[in-house]
Parts: C-alpha cells; sequence; structure tokens
C-alpha cells in the first residue's frame, strides 16, 4: 500500500493565490477580478505585483463576471474570485450567456466551497455549486484537493483555452499530492492500487479516502482510490478500467448528491459498466453553522463514512 | 461630412431588411430594431473606426456591444450591409441551423459579433470588459454599447454605471435606446425609472441628450459629440430618444410591435412606406 504523508496542513484557497502569483509573474495577459473578497482569496500578492492588472469591482458580482468576459475579447485571461456561492448560483445567467454560451475565456475560482467553510452556515456553503457547473456545455469543472494541486491547477488553467470553474475551500487541510506536479485537465489520479472496492473521491474528500482506504485495509479490504480533481470532463475511461476490476464503487464529494461527482460517475457506469454505488455526499441538505470537523462529521462527510459505505456497497456485489 | 444620402437609403433598406427577417419566420422584434435603425446605421458607416475583416479580439479598432439582443434585425441587417456576412444570409434569420440566432450568439461563428446577448442588463458589464482590456492593451480606441431603457430595471446594470465611474473607464460611450416602452407597456407604467439623466449623472458619469434620435444629422453631431467627451475621466451616456416603430406608421408610438411579426398585408405596408433603395437580399 502506497503511504502518503501530509507535508503540514495548509488552506487550498492558499494554493489558489500562490498559484495566481506564480501566473502574474510568467503570463503578462492574466488579470484578476474580485468581488471585495481579497483578502479571503489570497489574492493580494497578486494585487501587489500587478495593481495595474487587478480589478477590485466590489460587491458586485454580477458585473465582475460580464467584465471578465469582456476582458477576455481583448486577449486577456482574467481569473475572478469570490467565495463558491457567489462565483455560481448568484451569477448563473452572467456566467451562462456571457461566459459559456459565448465560450470565453474566464477562470472562476472559487474559495469556501461546501460545508468546510464552516462557522458562516448555510448561506454561505454551497452544496449544488459543482451541479450548477457541469451542466453549463462546455464548461470545465475543477476541485482540487490540497494546497499543491490547487496550486498547480491555478497555473495549468491559465493554459487551458475556454471557460474553467475551480473549486477549492477555507480550511486547513492534509497536504499531500507532489509539489510542483504536472496537473493534467481531465485525467485522473490513480492513487491507491485495490481489489475490492473503488473509492472515487474529489476535493477535501481525497484525503479521507485514503484514510479510509487504510482503515480498510487493516480489515483485510483492499481499495482503489482515486482522485478525480476534473469532473468535466470526466476521465470515464479510469472509473471505468478501476470499477471492472473491484466491482463495486464509493463516491466521495463535500456536495449534494443530487448534482454532484457521484452522478456523474454513475451516468457512465449506468451506460458502460453497471456495478453498485454507494454516494459519500450531502443528502439533499443545507449546511448549518459549526466547525469543519464537526461538520464533515454531521453530515457524513469523513473517512468513518466512507468506511461505512465501502462496507455496505461490497454487501451488494 | 456624411453622404447623407447614401445614408438615409441604407436606413431605408434596413428597415425592409427588419420588416421581411420578422415576417418570414414569423416571430422577431421589429419594434426596437426600427427605432434604432438611424443609430445603426451612423454607428456602423459614420462613427466607428472599424476593420475590414472581422477578429474576435478587434485590437485597433472600434466595438460596439449590443445589450438588448432583441433588436438583433437591425444588427445582422447593418452588420451584412457593412460587409460582414452575405446580405442573403439574412433570409436565414430565426430558421434552423442558422447563424442568426434569434438573439445574437458567437456561438455560430457570426462575424461582427462579440458577446451573446439577450438575457437583458449584461452588456454594460461586458463593455466595461472591454474598455478595460483596450486601457490594458494601450490601444486608445473607444468601446460602444447600447442597451433598452426597460433593459436598466435590471440590477447588474447599476453594479455596472457604478464600477465604471468610480474606476474612470472613460473610454466607453453606452447610449440608451429611450423609446418610453417595453413588452408590457410603457416603460412608465410598468416600473417608472425617473429621471435617468440625473440617475447616471449622480452616479459620475457624463450625460448627453439626442433628442432627435431617428434623426441622421442629429444622431452624428450628438455621438460626436459624446466621442470628444472620452478620455476625460469619466464614462460617458448617450440618452437616445427614440420612436419605437419608427418609419412604419403603423408600428409607432406604441408597444404593440415590440415581439410581433407583421402579417402580409402589414408588410405590404411596411415595404410601399420604405420603397427599396440597395435592393432586397
Amino acid at each position: 500500500m502506497k503511504k502518503y504523508t501530509d507535508t503540514g496542513k495548509k488552506d487550498t484557497r492558499s494554493g489558489f493565490g500562490d498559484g495566481l502569483t506564480e501566473l502574474g509573474k510568467k503570463n503578462k495577459n492574466v488579470v484578476a477580478l474580485c468581488a471585495d473578497l481579497t483578502g479571503s482569496l489570497k489574492m493580494d500578492e497578486f494585487k501587489e505585483n500587478h495593481p495595474e492588472r487587478f480589478f477590485q469591482v466590489g460587491i458586485a458580482e454580477a458585473n465582475m463576471i460580464g467584465m471578465a468576459a469582456g476582458m477576455t475579447i481583448g486577449g486577456k485571461i482574467p481569473f475572478t474570485g469570490t467565495f463558491a456561492n457567489f462565483s455560481t448560483g448568484r451569477v448563473y445567467d452572467q456566467i451562462r450567456q456571457s461566459v459559456a454560451y459565448s465560450g470565453k475565456n474566464v477562470k472562476i475560482c472559487a474559495s469556501h466551497a461546501g460545508v468546510t467553510l464552516g462557522e458562516d452556515g448555510a448561506t454561505h456553503q454551497i452544496l449544488e455549486d459543482i451541479g450548477l457547473m457541469k451542466m453549463l456545455p462546455g464548461m470545465t469543472v475543477i476541485n482540487t484537493c490540497d494546497y499543491n494541486q490547487t496550486k498547480a491547477a491555478t497555473i495549468a488553467i491559465a493554459d487551458f483555452e475556454g471557460p474553467v470553474y475551480l473549486r477549492f475551500g477555507r480550511p486547513k487541510v492534509a497536504n499531500f499530492t507532489p509539489e510542483n506536479q504536472n496537473f493534467q485537465i481531465g485525467k485522473a489520479v490513480h492513487l491507491q492500487e485495490g481489489s475490492d472496492v473503488t473509492i472515487i473521491a474529489t476535493g477535501h474528500l481525497v484525503w479521507e479516502a485514503l484514510q479510509a482506504a487504510e482503515t480498510l485495509n487493516e480489515n483485510g479490504i483492499t481499495a482503489d482510490v482515486i482522485n478525480i480533481h476534473t469532473i468535466k470532463p470526466l476521465d470515464d475511461e479510469a472509473i471505468l478500467r478501476s470499477v471492472k476490476k473491484t466491482g463495486c464503487v464509493v463516491t466521495a464529494e463535500e456536495h449534494n448528491f443530487l448534482g454532484g461527482l457521484g452522478e456523474s460517475v454513475a451516468r457512465v457506469l449506468s451506460t458502460q459498466h453497471p456495478a453498485p454505488q454507494e454516494f459519500v455526499a450531502t443528502q439533499d441538505t443545507f449546511g448549518e453553522s459549526g466547525t469543519p470537523e464537526q461538520l464533515m462529521d454531521k453530515y457524513g462527510l469523513n473517512a468513518s463514512a466512507i468506511v461505512n459505505a465501502v462496507q455496505k456497497v461490497i454487501a451488494r456485489k | 461630412m456624411a453622404d447623407y444620402k447614401a445614408l438615409e437609403d441604407l436606413v431605408i433598406q434596413v428597415r425592409r431588411d427588419i420588416l421581411r427577417q420578422v415576417h418570414k419566420v414569423n416571430s422577431g422584434h421589429p419594434g426596437g430594431s426600427l427605432g434604432c435603425a438611424e443609430f445603426f446605421v451612423a454607428l456602423y458607416n459614420e462613427l466607428m473606426d472599424r476593420k475590414e475583416n472581422f477578429t474576435m479580439d478587434g485590437i485597433g479598432e472600434d466595438l460596439f456591444f449590443l445589450s438588448n439582443g432583441h433588436i438583433s434585425p437591425v444588427f445582422y441587417s447593418v452588420l451584412a450591409r457593412a460587409g460582414y456576412f452575405p446580405v442573403e444570409e439574412l433570409r436565414t434569420f430565426r430558421h434552423i441551423n442558422s447563424r442568426l440566432q434569434g438573439h445574437p450568439t458567437t456561438h455560430e461563428g457570426l462575424p461582427g459579433i462579440r458577446i451573446a446577448s439577450g438575457s437583458l442588463g449584461q452588456g454594460i458589464s461586458v463593455a466595461i470588459g472591454a474598455a478595460q482590456a483596450k486601457k490594458l492593451n494601450n490601444d486608445k480606441h473607444i468601446i460602444y454599447a447600447l442597451c433598452g431603457d426597460g433593459e436598466l430595471q435590471e440590477g447588474q446594470n447599476w453594479e455596472a454605471i457604478m464600477y465604471a465611474a468610480g474606476n474612470n473607464v472613460d473610454n466607453l460611450i453606452v447610449t440608451v435606446d429611450l423609446n418610453g416602452q417595453q413588452i408590457d407597456g410603457s416603460t412608465e407604467n410598468v416600473l417608472p425609472m425617473g429621471n435617468l439623466k440625473a440617475k447616471f449623472e449622480a452616479f459620475g458619469w457624463e450625460v448627453l441628450e439626442i433628442e432627435k434620435g431617428n434623426d441622421l444629422s442629429a444622431i452624428i453631431s450628438g455621438m460626436k459629440k459624446a466621442k470628444d467627451k472620452t478620455g476625460n475621466g469619466k464614462p460617458i451616456c448617450v440618452l437616445l430618444h427614440t420612436i419605437m416603430g419608427h418609419g412604419v406608421d403603423f408600428m409607432m408610438h406604441t408597444h404593440d410591435w415590440h415581439g410581433k411579426a407583421p402579417n402580409d398585408a402589414q408588410l405590404e405596408t411596411g415595404l410601399l412606406q420604405n420603397s427599396a433603395t440597395l435592393g432586397d437580399y
């Protein structure tokens, strides 16, 4: 079994901020727009280094998305920054018409996704954003799992032509993927070899999936663990290869089970290789105030929830 | 000095194109299109510094963004007659497999279109973004945008209006098609917007009014004044007083023809009032 080490807890949003800083230095067409959350999105350094390329739009997300679309016309690569809730639901029609349908090269970068936003509560904890974004034709949807991967993804999407939704979070979480990794959009990362069950996780749940695999291993169950950082386009091949081997799957995500990664995986399997599946996700509910750990536990979004789901799905094989 | 005879002829031909497009497919928006025919003709043939070949980035030329995308018939006619795509393609307006969608879009790659519009209230934001990109590119050209008056009821406009003034976006001229009509009736009855001039000024914009918004010389001189005011730290708003349905008597001064096509007899009447000048497609 491969060993993964947490090199020190870090927030994924800092991965975005540091990635943006690096991009600012190497790509003069990269511009950043922020709706009054520069500190929360860790965009301060980009702003300091390139004040002429940083656009503070105020608390006006709809205008921010429209402006970003307009900037692409002059050859700029705009990165918009605000919370996931205000990056998606609040501006859905602006993204739909001015960005997705218009085919504009806008990078919508969304922090504080999911319940791990914590104490601010349900008004800010969006659990529907992956669904909203993946339904838009032409939209690439990425949900990174740790600091290193978020930084690499931020840098990678600048070189990709087309609209991208990049989702990350607020809490400090394990940083375990390689530094300066080669981030390939649409390519799953195979983290653990196993033959009894496939665990497909995205975002903060990837580390939990690795912890679950260790626990399962101690009990004689070997799990194939796959990190799906790109929910759309989905790496169908990697999913099918694994499930053909294991015969069942657990999907894990910090998102509603409606519209999330789990449903995308279910579509692939139901049409090409039907297999039992269990969903570790929120169950069509809003979140609430609490610490990230308390919320992950209450809403069944941690390693122990994954272990339970694995036992259930193996019994259904 | 503008060749007014040629521009007038073009306006008449554009009116015919508008009527024939919407009649053929029995749908579309003739009222607002007719009301803005003179504006579009002046803009594309007299005011904008345009390049021959269309490129999406529009570097080194003036750009135009249409926010109230439903007046696509006038936009398509003027673009085609300015050489962006074959005039014959106007036949395909709103038909299946056409580049001339009900509302303008980049999706089918129609030259001349740089953003999709139709869902209202988004065009000023896009224009501001394009204007800021021009500044970053050291491109001294102007961004023009048109929006409807009823459209200003959408909140996003006011985010954009606040931003542009607060950030000295002074390479931008937003024209408001002030025809006082929207789908459900007059803007005064549906949702009164009060004094738009005072509102734009209060937000920090330079505001000009063109009282005769269907008069080519008034439009050209008014818009040239607006252009002279660019580069002075403030975004420019032009309140263009137009008559919805202008040039077709039974379509004028009413919201009835906002989104309704003429029948055969009505088309004939409308065309009789606007005899062919440049030739129909």
